[in-house]
């Protein structure tokens, strides 16, 4: 474990962007655990990718930033990507798990 | 304060090694396929967090890439099974 010494304005925003981070990703998995049906089940883990990704984002940027002496926006390609994508993933996601459960419904009648 | 921060940084990586394990029952539970499909989208999203806060913890920024590369073909990936999913195919003629 290296990074010795961060400053002020790295530790205490990280700490708590890293709790929020972690507490939101396990509270996702939870609910894709726990939750009954599909489309509950559907929306339980996009709050840890978007929103605890985010925060592990902010800190690995503010981190970086902090070792190499300098502003680094790298992480924003990862967001970028991440904010872009989810979307679409749900809506495919979304509509074969429609479609199928058509098809299911009208094999059983 | 440096300690704290490192001790958040332990639990935010055992929260999404948790949320991996949690995930990981569901893939293999999962009534349908279209739950598997979703649990492992969980599932990569949450390893490129735990390479990430891998990253933050060591001080480097070469997990970075790997982490991008992960997101990338996580999503190549769950787009590839959900069109299966849909039509049956997953490059149609």
């Amino acid at each position: 474990m290296t990074t010795p010494g961060l400053p002020l304005w790295v530790t205490v925003p990280g700490t708590l962007l890293l709790v929020a981070g972690g507490l939101l990703a396990m509270i996702g998995a939870l609910g894709l655990v726990r939750l009954r049906d599909f489309p509950s089940r559907m929306h339980a883990p996009t709050i840890g990718t978007t929103l605890g990704s985010g925060c592990v984002l902010v800190t690995s940027m503010l981190v970086s930033s902090a070792m190499l002496g300098r502003p680094v926006a790298h992480e924003l390609l990862i967001t970028l990507f991440v904010v872009v994508t989810a979307p679409i993933t749900a809506m495919l996601l979304m509509r074969a798990a429609v479609y199928r459960d058509a098809i299911r419904k009208r094999s059983r009648r | 304060m440096n300690a704290i921060f490192q001790g958040a940084a332990w639990f935010a990586s055992l929260c999404f090694a948790l949320a991996i394990l949690l995930a990981l029952v569901r893939l293999l539970r999962g009534p349908a396929a279209q739950d598997r499909v979703l649990a492992f989208d969980a599932i990569y999203m949450n390893g490129m967090l735990t390479l990430l806060m891998l990253g933050i913890r060591s001080g480097s920024l070469v997990y970075f890439g790997t982490a991008l590369l992960i997101a990338l073909f996580g999503f190549v990936g769950t787009v590839a099974l959900a069109k299966f999913l849909l039509r049956g195919e997953v490059i149609e003629p």
